[in-house]
C-alpha cells in the first residue's frame, strides 16, 4: 500500500501541476485534447488489463463506459438540483460540487463493476471469440434500452416532485444526455489516470499480475501450476469495467462531450480495442502511446473532411502489417533497448 | 527499488510526453488550415470591395456519415451566402472566411469541432447543426466559451433553453407538430391518425409527440403509435399493425431515407392513405427512393422553392447557378442563419460574443428566404410553415400556415 | 393467421438473406478462426455495385423490367466484382498477418471495414445520397394466401438463396476442392504436409464468401429498394446480425449458418410483431446470449476439445 501511494501522490502533484501551470499556457483547445487523451488512456489500460494480460476479448468496452457516465451524470444533474437548486458548477476547489462529481464517479465504476460481473460471469462458460460476442451484445442491448430512456428533467421543481425511479430513467434517451454540469478537469482526470496507471503497472510487476499473464499463455498450464484462472479473468474484467466507468463519469463531465448512447455502441468499444493491439498487447505505456497517438491522429486529419476516415484506416491497416505486435509489444517504454535491459523479461509472444 | 525508480521516470517521461504531444496537437492545425471545399476560399479573394483582415466564421456539419446530406446543403447555402456578401463588399468592410469541420454526425465530434472551431481557430460566430442532438453538443460548447452559434435547421426545444449564445432561424417542432395535425385536421379532414416515428431521432420523437397532442387537442384520435430504429429497412411489423386500424393518415416523422422506405413498404401492404412528414424529409432523394409509393404524400417544410416571393426566387436562381440543383429547406437555412448574422454583426458596434448576441437576439423582421424573422425572448424565430405535397417527383407548394397568436 | 403467414414470409426473406451473409463470416472464422469484420462490407458493396450497374445499364428510370437474363447479369457481375475484392483484401490485408496474433487480424479487418465504408461515401465512388435500387426483378403479386400477398420479388430471392446454399452445400461436401477447405480449415499446419495448397484454398474461400455476400446484396437490394448510403450505421448492425446468426448456429459450420440465419430472421420479425417492434435489436442479442450459455458452441458447433 506504501508503495503505491508514492507514485500516486506524485502523480497528483504532476496533475496539479498540469491543471494549474500546463492549462492556462497550452490553450483550451489542447487542454481539451488533454483531457481527450487521458480518458482515452484511462480506457485503453483498463481494457489493456481483460485484452493485454489475460487474453480475453472484450468487444463492449464502452457499455461499461456508457453505464458509468450515464450514472455519474445522473447523480451529478439531478443530485445538483436537489443540494444546490440548480445545475451550475459549484465555485472554489473542491467544493461542495467537485464532492458530489467524484462521489458521482465513484458511484458509476461501482455500477459499472457490477454490470462487469454480470457480463464477465459467462466467461466461467465461454472462451476466447465467444466471450467478445457476448460483450458485444451486451453493449448493443444497452444501447437500446438507453435510447428508450425519458426526456431529462430541466427544473428544480420537476426533479423535486420526481420518485428517484423516474431520475434513473430520465437519461434523455436518443437526444443524448445533456446538461450535465462541467466538472472535469485536467487535475481529475490526470489523477484518475495516475491511479490507473499504478494500479496496471504494479499488477503488471507483482506475481498476481503474472498469473493473469500466464492465463493469457496457456491456460491449462496456468491450471496446473494451482491458477484459479476463472477468477482471475472475472477480477480482471471486473476491475477493468471499473475503471472504464470511472472514464465514462469523466466523460460525462467534460465541456463538449455529451452521453449519446448511438455513440457509445461497438463502435467506440472498437477504437478501444484499436488502442489496446496498436500500443502492444499487455503494455501499459504502449496503450497510453497507442491513446496520445489515437485521439491526437484525427484531430490532425479533421480539415481533410471526407478523405479522413479513409487515412485513418489505411495507417490502421498498414500499421498492424508493418508491427503486428504493436508499438510497444509486452515491453514498457522504459525496457527497450536503450534502457538497462531487465534480468526477467516475460516472453515476446503474443496472444495464441 | 530500482524497478520503481525506473517506473517512475517513465511516469514523469510519459507526463512531459503528454504535455508536449497536447501542444503539438494545436500547433499542428497550421498546416492543416485551408478549407476543404475550395469555393468559398477562392471567393473571400475573388471579392474586391472588401479590405482588412477576414472575419473567420466556423461551421460544424455532417460532411460525412449517414446524414451527410443534410451538412453539405448546409454549407452550400451558407457559402452562397459569403459569397454574395462579399461581393457586396463584406461585414463592415471586411470580407468573411468560413471554416467548416466535418462532425460525422457524432455528438462528440460535434462538441470538439466547436471547441476547436472557438478556442483554437478563435471564430467570431459559429452555424451549425442541423440534427438537435448535436447542436445540443455544439451549442453548450459555444455557452461555455461565450460565442454566439446559430443553428440552421434544430427544431427541437432543447437547443435554445441551453443559454444566450444560442440561436436559430428555423421555426420549432410543437409548431411543427400543430401545423402538421392542423393540415390533417382541417385540410384532409383526418379524423384517425396513426403514427410511425425513429425512436432512434430524438427530433422525431419529439415531433411524433407534439403532433398526437395537437392532433387529440383539435379533436382527432391517435390510433396507434408504432416506432422503429433509423435505418431499419423492414417495416412490416408495424405497418401491419397500422394497417389493422384503418387509419385516414399515417405520420412519419422521420429522415427522408426511412421515409421513402416506408412509403415503399406502406404501398406494398395495400395501404392507399396518404403519409405525412417533417422536414426531416426535405431532400430530392425523397422522391428519388420513394418513386411513386411517395406520390400524393405531405410533408411541413421551411420554404418551398415554389413560393412567388422574390426573394425565394433571388436565391432559387443564384443557388441553381452555383451547385446544379433546387435548394432544399436545409440550404435555404443555412443562407437565413449566414445572412442574418451577418446583418447582425454589421449592426454590433463591435464582434466580441457579448456584443454579437445582443445583435443577433435584437433581430427584427429579418427578410429571409425561409420568411420573416425575428428572434423572441428564447432566441427561436417566430415563423410560418408550408406545406408541400410530392406531385410528379416534385414538392409542389400546397399551403402556408401561419402562427396562431 | 394473415399476420402470422405475413410474418412467416417475411421471416424466410429476411432470414435466407442473413443466411447468405453468415456463411462468409462462417468460413473464414472455419479457417482462419477471426472474425471478418469487412464482410457486412462487402454485402454492401454488392448491393451498391448492383445498383450502379443497373443504373449503367438504363434502368434507373425504366418502368419495365428488364429481361431475365439481365437481372442474372447484374447479379453475377456483382459478385464477380465482389470476389474480387474480397480477394484483394485477403491478399493485401490479411495474408501478410497470417502468423500474427488473431486480434491483429481483427483490427485490420476493423481497418478495412472502416476503409471500404469511408471511400465507398466518396463522391468518386457511391456518394453519401442513399438511392433508389431499379426493379431489375419483375415484382408482381403472383397469388394471395390468406390474405397475404406472394410477390415474385420475395419468391425469387428466398430461391436464389436457397438454391445458393445448396449449391455451397454440394461444394464443400462433396467436392475435392470442399474437402480441402475443409481440410485446411481442420489443421493448416497438417493440411500443407498433405499436399495442399492452403493459400490458394483461404483465397479461394474468400472469394466465395464474398460472392454469395454479394447475392444477398443484390437480393437485398430487390426487396428493400431504398439503399441506404454505403457508410450508414445501419448496414454495421446488418452484419453484426448475420454474424450473430452464424454463432448461433455454431461458428465454422456451414450448415448451423443457414439453420442460424433462418432462426435470426424468425426471432427478430416474430418479435417485432408479436411482442414489440422496438426491441428488435434486443431480441436477437438476447437469444445470442441465451443460446451461448446454455451450448458455447453454438446449435450445430462442436464442442472444442482442449489441447493440452
Amino acid at each position: 500500500m506504501i508503495k503505491a501511494a508514492v507514485p500516486v501522490l506524485i502523480g497528483v502533484a504532476l496533475a496539479v501541476l498540469v491543471q494549474l501551470a500546463a492549462g492556462p499556457i497550452i490553450g483550451p483547445f489542447a487542454a481539451k485534447l488533454l483531457m481527450d487523451i487521458g480518458i482515452n488512456v484511462i480506457l485503453a489500460v483498463s481494457l489493456n488489463l481483460v485484452n493485454g494480460f489475460t487474453g480475453q476479448f472484450s468487444i463492449g468496452h464502452a457499455g461499461f463506459m456508457a453505464v458509468g457516465g450515464y450514472t455519474a451524470g445522473c447523480i451529478t444533474y439531478y443530485g445538483s438540483f436537489l443540494l444546490f437548486g440548480n445545475t451550475q458548477v459549484q465555485p472554489g476547489w473542491l467544493s461542495h460540487g467537485d464532492l458530489l462529481f467524484l462521489g458521482g464517479c465513484l458511484a458509476g465504476a461501482v455500477v459499472a463493476a457490477i454490470a462487469g460481473i454480470i457480463v464477465g460471469l459467462p466467461s466461467l462458460r465461454l472462451r476466447g471469440d465467444y466471450l467478445a460476442i457476448v460483450t458485444l451484445g451486451f453493449g448493443e442491448i444497452l444501447r437500446v434500452m438507453l435510447q428508450r430512456t425519458g426526456d431529462v428533467l430541466g427544473t428544480a421543481d420537476e426533479v423535486h416532485k420526481a420518485s428517484v425511479g423516474t431520475l434513473a430513467t430520465s437519461l434523455g434517451g436518443s437526444l443524448g444526455f445533456s446538461g450535465i454540469p462541467y466538472y472535469t478537469d485536467l487535475f481529475w482526470i490526470y489523477t484518475f489516470v495516475t491511479i490507473t496507471l499504478v494500479v496496471a503497472l504494479r499488477l503488471k510487476f507483482s506475481s498476481y499480475g503474472r498469473a493473469f499473464l500466464s492465463v493469457r499463455e496457456n491456460e491449462i498450464a496456468a491450471e496446473a501450476v494451482g491458477i484459479n484462472t476463472t477468477r482471475l479473468k472475472v477480477r480482471a474484467f471486473v476491475l477493468a469495467a471499473a475503471f472504464a466507468g470511472i472514464a465514462g463519469g469523466l466523460f460525462a463531465h467534460e465541456v463538449g462531450t455529451s452521453l449519446n448512447p448511438r455513440e457509445l455502441g461497438f463502435q467506440k468499444s472498437f477504437d478501444i480495442v484499436i488502442m489496446v493491439v496498436l500500443g502492444g498487447m499487455g503494455s501499459v505505456s504502449g496503450a497510453v502511446l497507442a491513446a496520445i497517438v489515437l485521439t491526437l491522429l484525427p484531430e490532425a486529419l479533421r480539415s481533410f473532411s471526407e478523405f479522413r476516415m479513409p487515412i485513418y484506416a489505411l495507417a490502421l491497416i498498414l500499421m498492424m502489417i508493418l508491427r503486428p505486435q504493436g508499438i510497444l509489444g509486452l515491453r514498457e517504454l522504459w525496457e527497450l533497448s536503450w534502457f538497462p535491459k531487465r534480468k526477467t523479461k516475460p516472453t515476446e509472444k503474443a496472444a495464441a | 527499488m530500482s524497478p520503481i525508480a525506473r517506473r517512475f521516470a517513465a511516469f514523469t517521461l510519459l507526463a512531459a510526453g503528454l504535455t508536449a504531444c497536447g501542444g503539438g496537437g494545436s500547433g499542428s492545425k497550421e498546416a492543416a488550415t485551408p478549407p476543404p471545399a475550395a469555393p468559398a476560399a477562392g471567393n473571400a479573394q475573388a471579392a474586391a470591395a472588401p479590405s482588412g483582415d477576414a472575419i473567420l466564421i466556423g461551421h460544424f456539419g455532417s460532411m460525412t456519415g449517414s446524414e451527410a446530406t443534410f451538412g453539405q446543403s448546409t454549407d452550400n447555402g451558407i457559402r452562397l451566402a459569403i459569397k454574395e456578401v462579399n461581393a457586396a463588399g463584406g461585414v463592415k468592410g471586411r470580407p468573411i472566411a468560413i471554416k467548416t469541420y466535418d462532425d460525422q454526425g457524432k455528438s462528440q465530434e460535434a462538441g470538439t469541432a466547436v471547441t476547436r472551431l472557438i478556442t483554437d481557430d478563435k471564430v467570431a460566430a459559429v452555424l451549425g447543426e442541423v440534427a438537435s442532438s448535436l447542436s445540443l453538443a455544439g451549442g453548450r460548447v459555444a455557452q461555455q466559451y461565450g460565442v454566439p452559434m446559430i443553428s440552421p435547421s434544430s427544431t427541437n426545444p432543447k437547443v435554445t433553453q441551453i443559454g444566450d449564445m444560442v440561436f436559430r432561424v428555423c421555426f420549432l417542432d410543437p409548431f411543427q407538430g400543430w401545423v402538421e395535425a392542423k393540415f390533417a385536421r382541417e385540410n384532409l379532414k383526418a379524423q384517425k391518425a396513426a403514427i410511425l416515428y425513429d425512436q432512434a431521432q430524438a427530433y422525431s420523437k419529439g415531433l411524433a409527440d407534439f403532433f398526437k397532442d395537437a392532433f387529440e387537442k383539435m379533436g382527432g384520435t391517435i390510433t396507434t403509435q408504432q416506432a422503429y430504429t433509423g435505418g431499419d429497412q423492414d417495416f412490416s411489423a408495424q405497418l401491419t399493425t397500422i394497417r389493422g386500424t384503418n387509419p385516414d393518415v399515417i405520420l412519419v416523422p422521420g429522415y427522408y431515407t426511412d421515409a421513402g422506405n416506408i412509403s415503399i413498404q406502406v404501398r406494398k401492404l395495400g395501404i392507399t392513405v396518404p403519409l405525412i412528414g417533417g422536414d426531416g424529409w426535405d431532400s430530392t432523394q425523397l422522391e428519388a427512393i420513394g418513386k411513386d409509393a411517395i406520390e400524393g404524400s405531405y410533408y411541413s417544410n421551411h420554404y418551398s422553392f415554389q413560393e412567388n416571393r422574390p426573394e425565394v426566387k433571388n436565391f432559387v436562381e443564384k443557388y441553381k447557378a452555383d451547385y446544379g440543383k433546387v435548394p432544399d429547406g436545409l440550404a435555404a437555412l443555412g443562407y437565413d442563419a449566414a445572412r442574418l448574422l451577418f446583418d447582425a454583426m454589421n449592426r454590433a458596434s463591435a464582434l466580441d460574443g457579448k456584443t454579437l448576441a445582443a445583435a443577433i437576439a435584437a433581430t427584427k423582421d429579418f427578410n429571409g428566404v425561409t420568411g420573416s424573422i425575428t428572434m423572441d425572448a428564447n432566441r427561436d424565430a417566430r415563423k410560418s410553415a408550408v406545406i408541400v405535397q410530392v406531385k410528379g417527383g416534385m414538392p409542389v407548394f400546397v399551403t402556408k400556415i401561419e402562427p396562431p397568436k | 393467421m394473415t399476420k402470422f403467414l405475413q410474418t412467416l414470409m417475411d421471416g424466410i426473406a429476411v432470414g435466407s438473406l442473413y443466411a447468405l451473409i453468415a456463411l462468409g463470416y462462417t468460413m473464414v472464422y472455419g479457417i482462419l478462426q477471426f472474425i471478418n469484420f469487412a464482410h457486412s462490407d462487402i454485402f454492401v458493396l454488392g448491393a451498391w455495385i448492383s445498383y450502379t450497374i443497373a443504373v449503367a445499364l438504363g434502368y434507373a428510370a425504366a418502368t419495365t423490367s428488364p429481361p431475365a437474363w439481365e437481372s442474372l447479369l447484374i447479379i453475377l457481375a456483382a459478385m464477380a466484382t465482389c470476389g474480387a475484392v474480397g480477394f484483394t483484401i485477403e491478399r493485401l490485408a490479411y495474408r501478410p498477418l497470417r502468423k500474427a496474433p488473431r486480434l491483429n487480424v481483427l483490427i485490420t479487418a476493423i481497418g478495412v471495414s472502416l476503409f471500404l465504408q469511408n471511400v465507398g461515401q466518396l463522391k468518386w465512388f457511391f456518394g453519401t445520397q442513399p438511392q433508389r435500387m431499379p426493379a431489375v426483378l419483375d415484382d408482381r403479386i403472383l397469388g394471395s394466401l390468406a390474405g397475404v400477398q406472394i410477390h415474385s420479388v420475395d419468391l425469387i430471392g428466398a430461391a436464389t438463396a436457397l438454391g445458393l446454399m445448396v449449391v455451397l452445400d454440394w461444394l464443400i461436401f462433396r467436392t475435392r476442392l470442399g474437402r480441402a477447405m475443409r481440410a485446411v480449415s481442420h489443421d493448416i499446419a497438417v493440411a500443407s504436409l498433405m499436399g495442399i495448397n492452403v493459400d490458394a484454398v483461404i483465397s479461394f474461400t474468400f472469394v466465395l464468401g464474398s460472392s454469395l455476400a454479394a447475392a444477398a446484396g443484390f437480393l437485398y437490394a430487390m426487396k428493400y429498394p431504398g439503399l441506404n448510403q454505403p457508410a450508414h450505421a445501419t448496414w454495421v448492425l446488418l452484419g453484426l446480425k448475420a454474424f450473430v446468426a452464424a454463432v448461433i448456429g455454431g461458428i465454422g459450420n456451414i450448415r448451423g449458418a443457414m439453420l442460424g440465419g433462418i432462426l435470426i430472421g424468425f426471432i427478430e420479425l416474430f418479435g417485432a410483431a408479436y411482442l414489440s417492434p422496438h426491441l428488435r435489436d434486443i431480441y436477437v442479442f438476447s437469444i445470442l446470449i441465451l443460446v451461448l450459455l446454455v451450448r458455447p458452441t453454438g446449435i450445430l458447433g462442436k464442442p472444442v476439445a482442449e489441447k493440452v
